[in-house]
C-alpha cells in the first residue's frame, strides 16, 4: 500500500484524538512513578502540531512530519518533547520529498526514529520506557514487511504487540528517566511513554481504514 | 483544588507578566519563546550564564537573574523542562561576544532539551558549555538510574558562576569553577504535603497525617521513603546523616548552608531546622561561613524543607561573597 499526505494527516489526527482522550490517563499513570505531566504534556504538543499543520501547507509525508516534529519540540518539554520531537524529524528526514511512501519506506522511517530515541535517551530494551513499545514493534513490522506482507495485514497484530509491550512496563524497574528516582517503588506500575507509544502504532494502523 | 490563579493554562504566562511589571530596572521579560534576561543585556565581554527549568521552583530561576548572577532564565510549564527554542533565542540575546554556560538540573528532561539547545547554538558560531547539577543524595548513585536530580545546589551554582562570569573570566574558567559547585555540594530533602500542578487539578501524591516522605525532590514526586512523622530534630538528623555520609566533613571545615522551604513551611519552621543543623555541624567542628534560610528553590505550595550544604574554599568563599542584584537575591551593593 501507499500512504500519502493524506494518510499521515489521519495519523496525526487520530494520534491527537488518543492523547486528548487519555491525558488524564497519561497523567495519573506519570503521577505514580513521574511528575505528573505527560498526559498534559503531549496533549499540549498534539494541540499545538494540529494548529501548526492547520496554518502551514504541509503538502508531502515529509513536510507533515517535520511541522509536526517542530511543533511538539517547542511545545512539549520535558523528556517527551525531545523524544517524540526527533521521531518526527527522523520520519520527515526517512521520507524526503516523495509524494508517496510504501511499506517499506514507512518502516524505514520507524526505524530511523527508533534509533533517534536510543541515541537520545540511551535507553535499551527493559529500562521502563517507551523503547520497550518501539523496539519490539519496529522489528516485528520490519521482517513481516521484508517478507512481503504489508502494513494493512498485520495491523491488528502491530495493535495487540503494541499493547502487550506496553503492558510489559509493570513489572520492570525504572532505569532510565524520572521513574529510575523510585527505585524499586517503580515496580507495579505502567510506563507512561510506552502507553502514549502505544496509541503512537495505533493511530499508525488506524489511519489506514480511518477512525 | 484551591489556588490564586486565573486560568491554569496561563499562570506561566502571567507570572512572567507580574515580574515584568514588579522588576523593570532588573529583567526584561521575552514572551514566545518565554524567557527572563537581564535589563542590561548582552554585557559585553562577558560570559553569559543561561540557566532554566520547570517552573514552579520560584523564585528559581528567573529571581536570580539580573547583576552577578544569571542573564537568562527559561522558564518551561509547570515541573516540565523547557523547550530548545527558549534557550537558543535567550542566547541569541544575552551572548556578549565570550560565549555561553548553560546550567542544567539533572533530569532527563533538562538535560534532552539544553544539548539541543547547545547544538542550535552552537551551529550559529557561539562557544558554548554546560555544566550539570546533580546534588540530591536522595537518589543513589548507580548505573541503573538517570543520576541524582539536581536541586539546591544549582543556586550556588549560579551565584558563584554569576559572580566568575561578572568578574570578566573566560568562559573555560567560568565552567571549572561553576564544576566545582557542582561538586562539592549536597542536598537533601523532605516533604509534609505534595503539591497540586494547576494543570492536573489534584495533588501528584497523597499523604497522611502523620507521615511524611524522605528524600523529595522538587517536582511533588515520591521520595525515597515514607515515614511516620517525627519532631524536626529527628527529622533534620536523618536528613544531615544522609548528607554527611555522601561528603564527609571535618574539623575546620568551612560550608555555605542553604535550608530551603518547599514553598508552604513558615520561616519559624526553617529557623527551627536550622538550629538543628547548626547544633550538629558545630558539633563537629564545621563552620558555617554563610547561611540562607527561606524559600530559594521550591515546589509549588509543598510543606517541606531541603538542606543544602557547600563545602568552601578560599575562591568559592570569594566568588559567593561578590556583589549580587537580582529580584530574589541581592547584597553587597
Ligand atoms: N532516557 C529515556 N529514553 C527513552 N524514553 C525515556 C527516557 N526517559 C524518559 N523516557 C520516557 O519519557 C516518559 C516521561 O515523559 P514526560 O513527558 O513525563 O517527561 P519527564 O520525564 O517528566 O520530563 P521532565 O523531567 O522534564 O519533567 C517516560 O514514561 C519514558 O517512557
Ligand atoms: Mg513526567
Amino acid at each position: 500500500m501507499m500512504y500519502d499526505a493524506e494518510y499521515f494527516l489521519r495519523f496525526v489526527k487520530i494520534f491527537a484524538k488518543y492523547l486528548e482522550e487519555n491525558r488524564e490517563y497519561l497523567t495519573q499513570l506519570d503521577a505514580a512513578i513521574g511528575d505528573g505531566d505527560h498526559g498534559i504534556n503531549m496533549d499540549r504538543g498534539a494541540k499545538a502540531a494540529l494548529e501548526r499543520l492547520g496554518t502551514t501547507n504541509a503538502g508531502t509525508p515529509g513536510a507533515i512530519m517535520r511541522t509536526v516534529g517542530m511543533a511538539l519540540l517547542s511545545s512539549v518539554g520535558g523528556a517527551a518533547g525531545p523524544l517524540y520531537g526527533t521521531v518526527f524529524m527522523r520520519m520527515s528526514m526517512a521520507f524526503r520529498n516523495k509524494e508517496k511512501i510504501d511499506d517499506k519506506e514507512l518502516v524505514a522511517g520507524l526505524e530511523q526514529a527508533l534509533l533517534g530515541i536510543k541515541g537520545l535517551g540511551k535507553a535499551e530494551v527493559g529500562d521502563k520506557t517507551m523503547v520497550d513499545v518501539w523496539e519490539p514493534v519496529v522489528e516485528f513490522m520490519k521482517e513481516n514487511i521484508e517478507n512481503g506482507r504489508t502494513l494493512p495485514e498485520i495491523c491488528e497484530d502491530v495493535i495487540a504487540l503494541a499493547e502487550e509491550s506496553m503492558k510489559a512496563t509493570i513489572p520492570l524497574q525504572a532505569r532510565k528517566g524520572r521513574a529510575s528516582y523510585l527505585g524499586e517503588r517503580s515496580i507495579g506500575h505502567q510506563d507512561p511513554g510506552a502507553t502514549s507509544s502505544y496509541y503512537f502504532f495505533r493511530s499508525l494502523c488506524e489511519a489506514i481504514g480511518g477512525r | 483544588m484551591k489556588k490564586l490563579i486565573n486560568k491554569p493554562e496561563d499562570v506561566v504566562k502571567e507570572m512572567l507578566e507580574g515580574m515584568a511589571a514588579a522588576h523593570p530596572d532588573l529583567v526584561k521579560v521575552h514572551f514566545e519563546p518565554n524567557f527572563v534576561y537581564r535589563a542590561d543585556a548582552p554585557v559585553k565581554g562577558k560570559v553569559a550564564l543561561i540557566s532554566g527549568g520547570g517552573s514552579g521552583h520560584e523564585p528559581l530561576h528567573a529571581g536570580y537573574v539580573g547583576k552577578g548572577m544569571l542573564d537568562a532564565a527559561c522558564p518551561g510549564n509547570v515541573f516540565t523542562s523547557p523547550t530548545p527554542d527558549q534557550m537558543y533565542e535567550a542566547g541569541k540575546i544575552v551572548e556578549g561576544g565570550a560565549g555561553i554556560l548553560l546550567i542544567v538540573k539533572n533530569y532527563t528532561g533538562d538535560v534532552m532539551n539544553f544539548d539541543m539547545a547547545a547544538e542550535l547554538l552552537r551551529a550559529e558560531g557561539y562557544k558554548v558549555e554546560s555544566v550539570l547539577i546533580a546534588d540530591d543524595v536522595a537518589v543513589e548513585q548507580s548505573l541503573y538510574s538517570a543520576g541524582r536530580r539536581g536541586v539546591g545546589g544549582t543556586v550556588f551554582a549560579e551565584k558563584i558562576g554569576g559572580a566568575a562570569a561578572e568578574k570578566g573570566w573566560p568562559l573555560e574558567e567560568v565552567k571549572r569553577v561553576v564544576q566545582k559547585v557542582a561538586d562539592n555540594v549536597r542536598s537533601i530533602g523532605i516533604a509534609l504535603t505534595p503539591c497540586t500542578v494547576p494543570a492536573a487539578g489534584k495533588p501528584t501524591f497523597e499523604l497522611e497525617e502523620d507521615e511524611f516522605e524522605f528524600g523529595i525532590g522538587i517536582h511533588g514526586e515520591p521520595g525515597r521513603k515514607r515515614l511516620k512523622m517525627k519532631p524536626a530534630d529527628e527529622i533534620v538528623q536523618m536528613m544531615m546523616d544522609a548528607i554527611l555520609k555522601d561528603m564527609p566533613l571535618e574539623k575546620g571545615d568551612e560550608v555555605a548552608l542553604l535550608v530551603n522551604g518547599m514553598g508552604g513551611t513558615p520561616l519559624m519552621e526553617l529557623y527551627i531546622v536550622n538550629r538543628k543543623v547548626s547544633q550538629i555541624l558545630d558539633g563537629i567542628g564545621v563552620r558555617r561561613y554563610k547561611t540562607l534560610i527561606g524559600d530559594y528553590i521550591t515546589s509549588l505550595e509543598m510543606q517541606g524543607a531541603s538542606i543544602t550544604v557547600l563545602k568552601l574554599d578560599d575562591e568559592l568563599k570569594e566568588l559567593l561573597d561578590a556583589p549580587v542584584l537580582t529580584p530574589a537575591l541581592r547584597w553587597g551593593l
